[in-house]
């Protein structure tokens, strides 16, 4: 991990060493299976001791993600992980703290944290597991839901227009913000391992099905048979290609705030290290809720100071200005300003 | 500035009343004054009374500020019911304050400001000044802000900038009136326009001006002096409740070496402390200026987590949003001191107002059978112990713990006998690095026999990587438990835990041991209740006081000195939250008597409610 504070153990893990005594009660059939073991396989790589590492969650189904993890974990509450996972990080420079949360976890209850998270940089590893439902609570639309959605609150369609999640993340100013796809593991691993190497927020959506109450959301991009028509694969110094023979590229029409897709023509170069995020927020808009054209990897990776380093900086700095011992210190403290003495 | 030349007079006791508009700088000047009679040696209280806008519309009643000081000779417990002096700086400070003055009062107003146009703002056709209508007190015209420009017109300065010193001018006549020590007013100034020496020299020569008009003016024959009180011998330093309790959990964090962790959002009358702990990193604070309420306990409790003492800061809107996470820290048994400066609600309410009606929200507010410990400081300088026994609290035994601050002690200042830093409670804890079973496994939920806490396991410990969360726990594993009686348990367990919290004996002030009637109060109170128990005694009137700072657990004595009386009355800022309390789990049929005006009860409302009871029962 990118984080020169965090220790790194000399001993190899194990995917087995992450898995926990609890037995996993996802319903049989859950995206949720698979990133689980797709995080449990990549764990090893990042050799940081298993202590070190904490998963802080809110509430969902995604949520019970930390009482798998043979970690230090926190099952908090509803929207608040990013909250909670920032106060953890900023006074424990030493820990790799993960949020695991979903559409509904994220972006409604907790969408202020989300964004304010993001904005400060706090170096945290943010999985959103986004399966545009809400599960645990059996089958309401969610802030991701496609306009017009019929579920059980909304039996004659929502009338709410979704979020992008890729576009919030970036308008919060987010520093690292990617995509992936729950049933495509190799993939996962290697946004997870770009994430982890990021110094400061990396925000991750995760495509993820819900076999029970929105199955079949991300087909379009996952059956074989259509996915290479829809998926856009972005790779760091790749042109922007896909479908057969890469046929489409994706383009920057002159004159145009955003990108295009289009048969032939020159595509872009993808690089997600553009200081302007109007690049990877252009990217993000290929997609809505169709799927019809969704590129999934890093759009943006760029540096900021951490809210981490600076809160440490600004105590270290303090302390090797202080003088004397704390109880000393803290004497001159009550005995300062206008005093006097009686006998 | 030579010696004074006229009659000296003796007092025992002064009660001054500094009023202006909110942009004349009367908290300011109060706490000059305040100052000054400090460094004398007399007792001191003070009240700050300050309107929600940062500035109301000039010259109107909305718009007026003031600062109350009360010094004596003696101690004393509240900042006084009535002023003895009123300066008043203008037409609406005149208007929002007469009623509250005893006849014969002084009353020093700013002439300058009685223009038509301000006495029509407050809705006075003449001149209170011309028309008679303040024949029952002693009245000194002053042309204030006329003759602090007069004293300015070499100094460079605007006019308008000239005037702006007017409330040195003031400073330096009650400073002459009352015989205060001037210098660490001086040095204020220098220090406060340390990069502006033309207005060190200004405020200066306008405080001085206003020390030579005293002298010289014939509208003030007389100079007082009150001699210094009797105070237990130490150092002493004027200080505010907000202050005091900053201090409190700097000294906490030391005496428990671990660091410091807050989160806080905005809110009046709680942002003070957030400002003094930000100035405190070479303490090891961490301060954090959260997005709301609900990231601010959050974050402190996700410090926590990770071995820092968490602490937020808030008042009673706060703490509503703040609920849901006290109960994630009630399951999660892990320290956490949230710091609740009430003001007058519901809603919105009267933020700079003080109430005590957030008790039974810091009691029951929040979700399932969520019990947690409650403490509340009696006076200004006791904020400082109290926040120090909240982290105690907090981090002996794992839990939540509610300090219940109000606005009155929160900007109300007084003498604090400065303690030892060695005397404080020793709060170091001993975090879990092994594994707590004979067969080598880390129970989280397995609990100390004698604290009933759990260990407190932090992140970055080999070997004890757990889980924990919101969901109900099976006793000792931690694990998620959905067993009926496992939960009963649980929620039982949870309940002991804070009521088995030991703490003090309530103690009973009853010096000649023949009072029937008890008054019990809570929080800041204390100050209202004493005086007015202490005027009764003298009259030769016994009644009995006892104050409660543990108000969950309450004091295992507290039912037994209830039953001992046969009258207990309970005088709170609220409808009788304590009331409530009190006679649900006692039986005592304890009488309630209740202010919820916003302003803290004087002593002399209290005097003569409990006057009644002691001759009528």
């Amino acid at each position: 991990m990118a984080s020169p504070t965090i220790p790194i153990t000399p001993v190899k893990l194990t995917a087995k060493d992450f898995k926990s005594d609890q037995e996993v009660r996802w319903c049989p059939g859950c995206g949720d299976y698979a990133i689980l073991a797709a995080v449990q396989g990549f764990m090893p790589e990042l050799g940081i001791p298993r202590e070190n590492i904490v998963f802080v969650s809110g509430i969902g189904c995604s949520s019970r993600f930390p009482y798998y993890m043979n970690t230090y974990g926190m099952h908090s509450i509803h929207g608040r992980a990013p909250a909670i996972a920032t106060g953890l990080s900023a006074s424990r420079p030493d820990l790799s703290v993960w949020v695991v949360t979903g559409d509904g976890d994220a972006l409604s209850i907790g969408g202020n944290h989300l964004i304010h998270a993001l904005r400060r940089n706090v170096n945290l590893k943010i999985l959103l597991f986004n399966n545009r439902i809400y599960g645990l609570t059996k089958g309401q639309y969610s802030p991701t839901s496609e306009l017009g959605k019929i579920t059980k609150s909304t039996p004659v369609g929502s009338n709410d227009a979704p979020f992008n999640p890729l576009s919030l993340a970036l308008g919060a100013e987010a520093t690292f913000v990617a995509r992936t796809i729950d049933s495509d593991r190799k993939h996962l691993q290697s946004v997870l391992r770009a994430a982890a190497e990021h110094e400061g927020s990396a925000f991750v959506e995760i495509y993820q099905n819900c076999n029970i109450f929105n199955d079949g959301a991300f087909e379009l991009i996952k059956d074989p048979g259509t996915r290479d028509e829809h998926l856009i694969r972005l790779e760091q110094g790749e042109p922007i290609t896909f479908g057969a023979d890469n046929r489409y590229s994706v383009v920057h029409p002159e004159g145009s705030f955003g990108l295009q897709v289009q048969e032939g023509g020159t595509p872009l170069v993808h690089d997600a290290t553009v200081d302007d995020p109007a690049y990877a927020f252009a990217l993000s808009r290929l997609s809505g809720s169709d799927l019809n054209t969704t590129p999934i990897g890093v759009f943006r990776n760029v540096k900021r100071p951490t809210y981490d380093n600076l809160v440490q900086k600004q105590l270290q700095d303090a302390q090797a200005k202080a003088k004397g011992t704390q109880e000393q210190m803290l004497s001159d403290l009550l005995n300062a300003g206008d005093t006097w003495t009686i006998l | 500035m030579a010696a004074p030349a006229k009659r000296v007079e003796q007092l025992d006791r002064v009660v001054i009343r500094f009023a202006g508009d909110s942009g004349d700088g009367m908290q300011l000047t109060g706490d000059r004054f305040t100052s000054e009679t400090a460094q004398l040696g007399n007792d001191i209280s003070t009240l700050p009374n300050f309107p929600a806008e940062i500035r109301a519309p000039a010259g109107t009643l909305p718009g007026v500020s003031s600062f109350q000081v009360h010094f004596a000779d003696y101690d004393i417990l509240t900042p006084g019911d009535a002023p003895n002096v009123l300066v008043a700086m203008n037409p609406a400070a005149l208007k929002a304050n007469l009623a509250d003055l005893p006849a014969g009062a002084d009353i020093i107003v700013n002439t300058d400001e009685f223009t038509k146009r301000n006495l029509a703002k407050v809705g006075y056709a003449v001149s209170p000044l011309e028309d008679g209508a303040l024949g029952d007190w002693s009245v000194h015209p002053v042309a204030l802000t006329s003759m602090t420009v007069a004293a300015l017109a070499d100094s460079g300065l605007s006019k308008k900038d000239a005037e702006r010193a007017k409330n040195m001018f003031a400073l330096g006549l009650l400073s002459w009136m009352y015989s205060r020590p001037y210098a660490s007013t001086l040095r204020f100034l220098e220090r406060k326009f340390a990069k502006r020496p033309e207005l060190v020299a200004a405020n200066k020569a306008a405080f001085q001006a206003g020390w030579n008009y005293g002298e010289t003016t014939e509208s003030f024959s007389v100079r007082y002096e009150v001699k210094p009180a009797k105070m237990l011998p130490g150092t002493y330093r004027n200080i505010t409740g907000n202050a005091a309790l900053a201090l409190g959990l700097v000294a906490a964090g030391v005496r428990a070496k671990l660091p410091v962790f807050l989160g806080a959002y905005p809110i009046t009358p709680a942002s003070d402390i957030l400002h003094e702990l930000s100035k405190h990193k070479k303490f090891g604070i961490t301060t954090m200026q959260a997005e709301d309420e609900i990231a601010a306990v959050g974050a402190a409790l996700g410090a926590s987590y990770g071995g820092a003492l968490g602490v937020t800061t808030t008042s009673g809107p706060g703490v509503a949003l703040k609920g849901e996470t006290i109960s994630l820290a009630i399951a999660l048994e892990l320290p956490l001191v949230i710091v609740d400066v009430q003001r007058a609600g519901p809603s919105t309410g009267m933020p700079t107002k003080t109430e005590q009606a957030d008790l039974n929200m810091a009691l029951y507010g929040r979700h399932g059978e969520a019990p947690l410990a409650v403490i509340a400081p009696k006076s200004p300088s006791d904020c400082f112990h109290a926040a120090i026994e909240a982290a105690r609290i907090a981090l002996t035994y794992r839990t939540p713990v509610i300090l219940l601050s109000d606005n009155y002690v929160a900007n109300g200042s007084e003498p604090w006998l400065l303690p030892e830093v060695s005397e404080l409670p020793d709060l170091q804890v001993s975090f879990a690095t092994e594994p707590n079973t004979e067969d080598g496994r880390f129970l989280p939920y397995l609990r100390d026999p004698e604290t009933m806490a759990r260990p407190w396991a932090v992140p970055g410990t080999p070997g004890l990587e757990h889980r924990i969360g919101g969901l109900e726990k099976a006793d000792k594993t931690g694990d998620i438990s959905y067993d009926p009686a496992n939960h009963d348990f649980m929620v039982r367990t949870r309940a002991a835990r804070i009521e088995n919290i030991p703490v003090p004996d309530v103690e009973v002030e009853d010096p000649d041991e023949n009072a029937r009637v008890l008054v019990l109060g809570w929080g800041s109170t204390y100050g209202p209740i004493g005086a007015a128990c202490r005027a009764l005694r003298q009259r030769g009137l016994p009644v009995a006081q006892a104050h409660l700072r543990h108000l969950a657990p309450l004091p295992a004595n507290l039912g037994e000195v209830l039953k001992a009386y046969d009258k207990v009355v309970i005088p709170e800022m609220n409808l009788g939250q304590l009331a409530h309390v009190v006679r649900a789990r006692y039986l005592v049929d304890a009488v309630p008597f209740n202010q919820v005006s916003g302003l803290p009860f004087t002593a002399a409302t209290l005097e003569n409610m409990l006057e009644d009871v002691v001759k009528n029962g």
